[in-house]
C-alpha cells in the first residue's frame, strides 16, 4: 500500500519534487525545503516569493521576484546563478551539463554550466522557456508562436508561427515535437522536421500542466474535468484522434504528473485530491481525499517509486509507493 | 486558494497629470495597508518598495484580433505571482502609460479566469490636469477614452486655473462621462478612500454609495450628450471632437429574453465602440433587481436585491462610448420593454 508523508508548510507550494532523492520543495515564502533522512533543511533562497521553479533530480533552480535566480542542489547550500535587480524572474528552465535560463520581461538568458552569460531579445514577452532533450536547444514561448535558439551558437532563430498568446513550451523526449499552452485555452504543437502544426483545443481551462507519459507515448495536460492525455505514438501524433480523458471528476485537474516507467499518470485537482491513473484502461486509485488546496506542485522521483505533492494553501508531503 | 477576490484599482491618465504623485501618496502614506503596485517604470517612483511591480504593457489580442477580446498578459502573470506571496495584499494598483487603452486591463479581470478567481476590478480611475485636460480632449481620442471609461476622475491642479476653466472641465468631463464621480484636487490631495475599494465595478455597492446612480435627468427619460459633437462638425482632424458621450435609456419592466437577446446583438455589433455600460433593470414577473455591467464586449449580470416596497420597478441603463445612435438604443431598449 502507498504510504502518504504529509507536511503542512505556511506558504503556497510552487514547485515540489526529488533532488538528490529528497524530496524537496519550493515555497512562496522564498524558501526551498529539502527533507533528510533526519530532519527539514529550510534554505533561504529569495527575499520574497519563489515565483517559478524547475527541477532535474540533481538541483533546484528558483526565480524570485527579488530578480534572482538561484540553484540548491542536495548539499542544500544556495548558489546565485544571475541576478536581475529590481525584476520578476518570470520563467525557468533546466539543460543539460549544469545549464539553466531564466526569462525577465522579453529576455531569455541562458547561463552555462561555467556561469557564462547569453542574452536572447525578444519583440514580446517570453511565456514559456525548455530546453530541447539534447543539445543547446532553448525554445521560447510568446505572443505569437515560438523562437528555437541554438544557445551555444550564433546560428539565426527558426521561428514557429502560430497566432496567439503562448504561455508555456515542451520538447518532446525525442526532440521532435514542441507543444505550447497557450492563453486560449489549448495546446498547440509543431513536428519539427516539416512545421506541421498540431491543434488540440476544447479545453475548459489553460492547460498550464504538461508531461510526457513514457518513452513520449501520451501527453498528459491538465485544464479540464479529467486528466487528458494526447497520443503521440501513432505516425501522425494526435492529428485526427481523441485525446484520451481520465480520471473524470466535477472539478478541474491542476497538474499532471507521468510515471516515468509506465503508462501511468497521477493527477492533481482543484479542491487537493490526487489520483493514480492507468493510462490503458483509467482505473483510478486515490492517493489524497479533497481538503480545498488546489494541487500546485506534483513530481515524481527518478524510479517513480515516490511522488511529491503540494498545494496553494501549504499542505504537501510525498506518497512512497513502497510503502 | 480559498481567499476572496483582492480589489484592483486602475490609474489612467496623461504623463504629467499627476499619477506618480498618487502613486507615492499610496505607497508613503500610514494607512495600514498594503498595496501592491505595478508600473510601467520605477522612473519617478520615490520610495523603494518590495511591492512595486515594475512590468511592460504586454497586450494579447485573443482570437480574431478584435479589441474587445484583448487582455493584458503581463497583469495576468503579475497577479499569479502576486497570490504566491504570503500574507496577501489589501489591494492592487495598476498603472497604465498615458496613451494606454484601459480596455485590455479591464477586459483582463473579465476574460482571464484564473485572474478572475483572485482578483476583481475595484475602479478604473482617471487623473486629469485641468490645466492641460482641455486640449488633449482636442488632440487625442485616447484622453477621451480614459474618461469616457473612468469610475472615479481626479480632477487635479485645480490651483494652477482659474474657477471658471474648471468650471468648464468639469462640464466637458460631465459631457463626456455623467456618471463618474469627480473630485477637484491639488497634487492629488484626498482622503485614499476615495480612489481605494470603492467597488465601482460592483453596482451593488456604487448604490449604496451613491443611490442617485444611474438616476434621469429630470422628465427626460433619454439623455445623451451629443451637443459637443455637433458643434466641431467640420473642424480638421486634429481639432475634432472625438464624439465619446454617453446614452441614458430608461423605462418600466422589460421582458427577459427579448432583452438578453437585444443587448447581446447590440454588444457584438457595436461592443468596439461601446467603453462602458452600466444598468439596473426590472424584469417581467421577477422580484428582483437586476444589475448589468459591461466593458466593451463584455457584458454581465446578476440578481441583486428584491425591489423594495415602494420603490418604483423602473429600468436604467447607461452607455458610455464613442459614435454611439442614441436612436437605434433607445428603440432597440423600448422594443424590450415587456
Amino acid at each position: 500500500m502507498p504510504n502518504r508523508h504529509d507536511i503542512a508548510f505556511d506558504a503556497f507550494v510552487v514547485a515540489a519534487g526529488f533532488v538528490g532523492g529528497t524530496p524537496t520543495f519550493a515555497l512562496g515564502d522564498g524558501s526551498v525545503r529539502l527533507f533528510g533522512e533526519d530532519a527539514e533543511r529550510i534554505v533561504p533562497t529569495h527575499d520574497g516569493a519563489v515565483l517559478v521553479a524547475a527541477m532535474d533530480h540533481q538541483r533546484i533552480v528558483t526565480g524570485g521576484d527579488d530578480g534572482r535566480v538561484v540553484a540548491v542542489a542536495r548539499d542544500g547550500e544556495p548558489r546565485l546563478v544571475a541576478e536581475r535587480p529590481r525584476k520578476w524572474i518570470d520563467e525557468v528552465a533546466l539543460g543539460p551539463k549544469g545549464a539553466a535560463a531564466f526569462a525577465v520581461g522579453r529576455q531569455a538568458v541562458v547561463v552555462d554550466g561555467q556561469g557564462e552569460e547569453r542574452v536572447f531579445d525578444h519583440d514580446r514577452a517570453v511565456g514559456g522557456l525548455a530546453f530541447a532533450p539534447k543539445g543547446l536547444r532553448l525554445a521560447v514561448a510568446r505572443y505569437g508562436g515560438v523562437t528555437l535558439w541554438w544557445a551555444g551558437t550564433d546560428a539565426a532563430p527558426t521561428e514557429l508561427a502560430w497566432k496567439g498568446a503562448h504561455i508555456g513550451v515542451v520538447f518532446s523526449p525525442d526532440g521532435k515535437h514542441v507543444v505550447t499552452t497557450m492563453q486560449e485555452n489549448a495546446l498547440h504543437g509543431w513536428r519539427l522536421a516539416d512545421g506541421q502544426d498540431m491543434r488540440m483545443s476544447g479545453y475548459p481551462a489553460k492547460p498550464r500542466s504538461l508531461d510526457w507519459s513514457v518513452k513520449g507515448r501520451h501527453l498528459a495536460s491538465s485544464g479540464a474535468n479529467a486528466a487528458i492525455l494526447w497520443p503521440f505514438h501513432h505516425k501522425d501524433g494526435p492529428m485526427g484522434r481523441s485525446p484520451k480523458q481520465l480520471g473524470p471528476r466535477e472539478v478541474l485537474v491542476t497538474r499532471v504528473a507521468c510515471h516515468p516507467r509506465e503508462e501511468v499518470v497521477a493527477a492533481g485537482y482543484q479542491d487537493g485530491v490526487m489520483l493514480l491513473l492507468q493510462i490503458e484502461d483509467g482505473a483510478e486509485t486515490t492517493l489524497r481525499n479533497a481538503d480545498g488546496g488546489p494541487i500546485s506542485a506534483l513530481a515524481w522521483d527518478k524510479t517513480g517509486r515516490r511522488l511529491a505533492f503540494g498545494t496553494e494553501d501549504g499542505a504537501a508531503g510525498w506518497v512512497d509507493f513502497d510503502g | 486558494m480559498s481567499q476572496t477576490q483582492i480589489p484592483v484599482t486602475v490609474l489612467t491618465g496623461y504623463l504629467g497629470a499627476g499619477k506618480t504623485t498618487l502613486l507615492n501618496r499610496i505607497l508613503s502614506e500610514n494607512h495600514g495597508k498594503r498595496y501592491a503596485v505595478v508600473v510601467n517604470e520605477f522612473g519617478e517612483i520615490g520610495i523603494d518598495n518590495d511591492l512595486i511591480v515594475e512590468s511592460d504593457e504586454e497586450v494579447f489580442e485573443m482570437n480574431n484580433g478584435c479589441v474587445c477580446c484583448t487582455v493584458r498578459g503581463d497583469l495576468i502573470r503579475v497577479v499569479e505571482g502576486l497570490m504566491k506571496r504570503p500574507g496577501g495584499f489589501d489591494g492592487i494598483l495598476v498603472e497604465t502609460t498615458g496613451v494606454a487603452d484601459p480596455a485590455p486591463v479591464a477586459q483582463t479581470f473579465f476574460m482571464d479566469d484564473d485572474v478572475r478567481a483572485r482578483a476583481r476590478l475595484d475602479a478604473v480611475v482617471a487623473v486629469a490636469d485641468a490645466k492641460h485636460l482641455p486640449a488633449r480632449l482636442s488632440d487625442t481620442s485616447e484622453a477621451e477614452d480614459q474618461i469616457g471609461f473612468a469610475d472615479v476622475i481626479l480632477l487635479n491642479k485645480t490651483d494652477l486655473v482659474p474657477d471658471d476653466e474648471v468650471v468648464a472641465v468639469e462640464r466637458r468631463i460631465r459631457s463626456i462621462n455623467p456618471h463618474a464621480v469627480i473630485h477637484r484636487t491639488e497634487r492629488c490631495d484626498l482622503p485614499l478612500d476615495r480612489v481605494l475599494d470603492r467597488g465601482a465595478f460592483d453596482l451593488d455597492r456604487i448604490l449604496t454609495l451613491d443611490p442617485d446612480f444611474l438616476e434621469g435627468d429630470g422628465h427626460d427619460h433619454h439623455h445623451h450628450d451629443h451637443d459637443h459633437h455637433e458643434h466641431n462638425h467640420g473642424h480638421d482632424r486634429h481639432d475634432h471632437d472625438h464624439g465619446v458621450g454617453s446614452v441614458s435609456l430608461a423605462g418600466g419592466d422589460l421582458d427577459p429574453r427579448r432583452f438578453f437577446a437585444w443587448i447581446n446583438d447590440t454588444t457584438q455589433e457595436h461592443g468596439p465602440n461601446i467603453l462602458r455600460l452600466k444598468g439596473i433593470l426590472a424584469f417581467a414577473d421577477d422580484d428582483d433587481r437586476y444589475v448589468l455591467q459591461g466593458v466593451h464586449m463584455i457584458v454581465e449580470g446578476d440578481h441583486q436585491r428584491p425591489w423594495r416596497e415602494g420603490e418604483a420597478r423602473e429600468s436604467r441603463l447607461v452607455f458610455i462610448g464613442r459614435d454611439l445612435d442614441a436612436a437605434m438604443l433607445e428603440s432597440g431598449f423600448k422594443s424590450c420593454l415587456a
